[in-house]
């Protein structure tokens, strides 16, 4: 259940930024997260609906963005299929993509002066 | 809003972050290493599922450990137990209690660490809380991922629980005693560590007969040798 501990940070990473926009609405929360990150997408929807109550995210719409996971060489760079060693060199693959936990993009609407 | 020219129309403004969630525990965790590295502290995260034999694997190391100090926070839902049992084998022990938390992070073991003369020893290890999800996700500073698989939980939970195994620096696997009793296919354990392990290294041990306990006590004493070199 680390994913009440993964929006609280979340929220507070936003809280953060929102305050250097007073006034401002937060629209949209663009977020990536790694087939191998270890979190499950329903709990952390669930967590987040939970969580944000009287926080600026209230009306916020949360985009998740899920990222398949890629295998390369850590020497050439080559794509490699698990088993996770490169054909040419036999060096043991590094996960290129697949473990994000990533807050992207913050929209927010901020009232026209 | 103004009908004649859009003046007061709410404007959106894209904020790029492009920054992990949990940032904050990262950065903790690197001031954690820092600091085990000037004080030459090898710190190793273990992990595993709750009764894969992580405080027993503990015990059975500090009866063979000659002389090197070793000191661990233990990460406990609600009992104390744990670092009771280390204390009394000789190590150097607090128990963090986490209440609801499945996992431990860096906060939590910068604070314990607070209470314990943790410079005076030789090697630090975190016994995180027992759980084969959460815990992986969390950086707390540590040298080495080390997870405890018992040979009773099935052949299949590195390919169950890849995100954890594909971290690990080194598997242990545990209660290998048993394996007489037990309709259990080790090969088949070691070549499915194999498929998520980028380099797959496991030691089999036995808390209660010894066995593999010195091959583990090398391999911590090679990890800290390396890391005093790269100091």
């Amino acid at each position: 259940m680390h994913e009440y501990s993964i929006v609280s940070s979340l929220l507070e990473r936003v809280h953060r930024e929102a305050a250097r926009h007073p006034g401002a609405v937060v629209r949209t929360l663009h977020i990536r997260i790694g087939e191998l990150a270890g979190v499950e997408v329903g709990l952390l929807r669930t967590a987040f609906e939970t969580c944000r109550v009287r926080t600026e995210c209230e009306t916020t719409e949360l985009v998740i963005d899920r990222i398949a996971a890629r295998w390369h060489c850590p020497k050439c760079g080559a794509a490699i299929a698990p088993p996770v060693r490169c054909l040419d060199c036999h060096s043991a693959a590094r996960l290129a993509a697949g473990d994000e936990i990533m807050l992207d993009r913050i929209e927010l609407e901020v009232p026209d002066v | 809003m103004c009908e004649d020219c859009g003046c007061g129309d709410n404007e959106l403004v894209p904020v790029h972050i492009h920054e992990r969630i949990l940032s904050d525990n990262d950065h903790r965790a690197e001031h954690l290493r820092e600091h085990f590295s000037e004080a030459s502290v090898l710190a190793i995260n273990l992990m595993g599922s709750p009764g894969s034999g992580k405080t027993a694997v503990l015990e059975a190391t500090a009866r063979v450990a000659d002389g090197m100090r070793i000191g661990a926070v233990s990460g406990d839902l609600a009992t104390d137990n744990d670092a009771q049992r280390l204390r009394r084998a000789g190590i150097l022990a607090a128990s963090i209690t986490t209440g609801n938390a499945c996992h431990l992070d860096a906060k939590m073991v910068h604070d314990a660490l607070h209470h314990m003369p943790w410079r005076e020893l030789d090697l630090f290890v975190i016994e995180n809380v027992g759980n084969l999800v959460c815990p992986a996700i969390y950086d707390l500073g540590q040298d080495a991922n080390v997870v405890a698989l018992s040979i009773t939980e099935g052949e299949d939970k590195p390919l169950k629980y890849p995100t954890m195994f594909m971290r690990a620096d080194l598997v242990l696997l545990t209660k290998v005693d048993l394996v007489p009793h037990l309709d259990v296919d080790l090969d088949a354990i070691v070549a499915n560590l194999a498929q998520v392990m980028p380099e797959p290294r496991v030691i089999m041990v036995s808390a209660k007969t010894g066995l593999g306990i010195t091959e583990w006590l090398s391999w911590l004493l090679a990890r800290r040798m390396a890391m005093g070199r790269a100091a």
